[in-house]
């Protein structure tokens, strides 16, 4: 933990371990790219997935990644405002980012620049624009069918 | 050549699952493939925001029907986790006996069907008949051949009948005694090694690079296991090794699930010895769950299931994040399948033990007025749009 710190030094916003094996950082949306570089390739962590939450105030993206030598998870926090939903993406780094990233837009609609194929993987491809279910805002799907059924009926 | 792309889905006709690839061939060499998922996608994330913490368990147990105690271990220890609770002794060991029985019918399942897809079916026949004892050993221990329910934040929810026991010893000494005559026919048959040897080989670099867990990673040498690495349950009170292979083919795929249907017989005799010994209470009590996160993992059949929850200090998660292992293990198809012939893709393809209901996990369907629609809504919208389609094209 004192290597990270020396290591980031500014970029490291906080640094906090709920328990001795999960470790939860914030960084700035900024710096995101040079921080999964070094945890991805210096450090040589695996990967494990990125849960998109709406955490009212603003968008929060966290990017678990996993020392399997020591069995210790490292989740960077990364917060994106509403009003400006965009995000690297990691991709062209973990090519097994790219599901996630991808879910992650569909449901949350923040977007990844840099993505090479940012398009829906789990909705239907007849589902509405500008709908995110797990939004909290969201309705569900009572309110999307009567938009639909004025979209179509005028 | 001309190149030519070959659906394979919506809906696998041989796997019998939602599943979509589109394989781009020249004559037989495949050149390429692009997946799409989310044929079958429920929104179990989303409902799990609607139930509370104890009855998440129930619905994430129904996420797969093949690894439904996966998912809840992965659950309880994200909750765990989130509360700082330690669970008792014997409901640890009960967790690992589930956990492991679980392991054993799985790969017996993914052993079964690769000799499907080979062509092979004597082995799916023998194999498939030697998964029935294990199935009737959950039945007899947990009430349930399928859907054990066994978990809840805290412990466990019944204890084990240790009158069983002996039965359940014999029962697995039998199974063992076949898998070594099995082991020993498959890895003896030239047609076999020819079909498996050196296809569809995934490298240690594509392992890191796609993330890739569970036998899928552990057949290309990289010896990743969470029960290992970062244990929980029982895992570090009962000795055992994690089975690697080297080449990454699919024939070690196959090695590596066998060596591990083996270590995890050895497992869950080693419980069910603990468990004569060790006595007392199964659950935890958890009073209120506090505001915070909690992240649990579960070493599942496939590989690494991951569970992510947040807590606001009320009674149910505000946000449960998923991630199964085929999510991961899936992609690595585009690293294994170029290159190869049409007739290894099948083969190729379900080396990583796919499993769909996990991946796919997003399905309320409700209209205006109803709150759902019915078996009878349904029929009749069906009805109602081929009437549709009848006149719009005038048949």
């Amino acid at each position: 933990m004192k290597e990270i710190k020396e290591r980031l030094g500014d970029k490291l916003l906080k640094i906090y371990e709920h328990t001795p094996n999960r470790i939860y950082l914030d960084i700035k949306r900024e710096d995101l790219k040079e921080v999964v570089e070094y945890f991805f390739l210096d450090r040589n962590l695996r990967f494990v997935t990125a849960s998109g939450i709406d955490g009212r105030k603003e968008m929060e993206i966290l990017y678990h990644f996993s020392e399997d030598s020591t069995g210790k998870i490292y989740s960077l926090r990364v917060k994106v405002p509403k009003d400006d939903l965009k995000i690297d993406s990691l991709t062209s780094l973990i090519k097994g980012a790219e599901f996630i990233e991808r879910e992650i837009f569909e449901m949350l609609g923040i977007e990844f620049t840099g993505h090479p194929n940012l398009t829906r993987l789990l909705l239907a491809e007849d589902w509405p624009e500008g709908i995110y279910p797990l939004r909290r805002d969201e309705k569900g799907i009572r309110d999307l069918k009567e938009r639909n059924w004025e979209k179509k009926n005028g | 050549m001309a190149k030519a792309v070959i659906p394979i889905g919506p809906y696998h006709p041989l796997q019998e699952e939602p599943e979509h690839f589109l394989l781009t061939v020249e004559g037989e060499k495949v050149v390429d493939v692009e997946v799409h998922i989310g044929y079958n996608h429920r929104g179990i994330e989303k409902l799990a925001e609607h139930k509370s913490w104890q009855q998440v368990t129930f619905l994430v147990a129904r996420i797969c029907g093949i690894c439904s105690t996966s998912h809840p271990i992965a659950y309880c220890n994200a909750v765990e986790n989130l509360c700082r609770v330690e669970i008792p002794e014997r409901a640890k060991y009960i967790r690992t006996l589930v956990g492991e029985l679980e392991r054993i019918h799985s790969h017996l399942l993914w052993l079964g069907l690769a000799g499907h897809f080979l062509g092979y079916n004597t082995v799916w026949m023998w194999v498939w008949k030697w998964r029935e004892p294990v199935l009737d050993i959950f039945e007899a221990l947990t009430g349930n051949r399928n859907h054990y329910d066994m978990l809840l934040p805290g412990g466990v929810r019944r204890d084990l009948n240790e009158e069983y026991f002996p039965w359940v010893r014999k029962e697995l000494g039998e199974l063992k005694k076949n898998l070594e005559m099995l082991s020993k026919a498959i890895l003896d048959d030239p047609v076999i090694i020819s079909r498996l040897k050196g296809i569809g080989v995934l490298t240690p670099e594509d392992v890191k690079n796609y993330g890739a867990v569970g036998p899928t990673a552990r057949a290309s040498g990289v010896k990743i296991d969470v029960r290992k690495d970062d244990p929980y349950a029982a895992y570090d009170l009962i000795q055992w090794e994690v089975a690697t292979c080297e080449n990454g083919d699919l024939l070690d795929k196959v090695v590596v699930r066998i060596l591990e249907i083996f270590e995890s017989i050895k497992m869950v005799e080693e419980c069910m010895d603990a468990l004569e010994k060790v006595k007392g209470e199964v659950m935890a009590t958890i009073k209120e769950v506090p505001p915070g996160e909690g992240i649990g993992r579960h070493e599942a059949p496939r590989g690494e299931t991951f569970h992510y929850v947040r807590s606001d200090g009320g009674s149910s998660p505000i946000r449960h994040k998923v991630r199964a292992p085929t999510y991961v293990n899936l992609p690595t198809c585009k690293a294994t399948l170029p290159g190869s012939q049409l007739a290894d893709a099948i083969i190729i393809l379900a080396s990583i033990d796919p499993c769909y209901c996990c991946t796919e996990r997003v399905a309320v369907v409700s209209d205006k007025k109803k709150e759902y629609l019915t078996q009878e809504d349904l029929i009749k919208l069906s009805w109602e749009k081929t009437e549709k389609l009848r006149r719009k094209y005038g048949k």
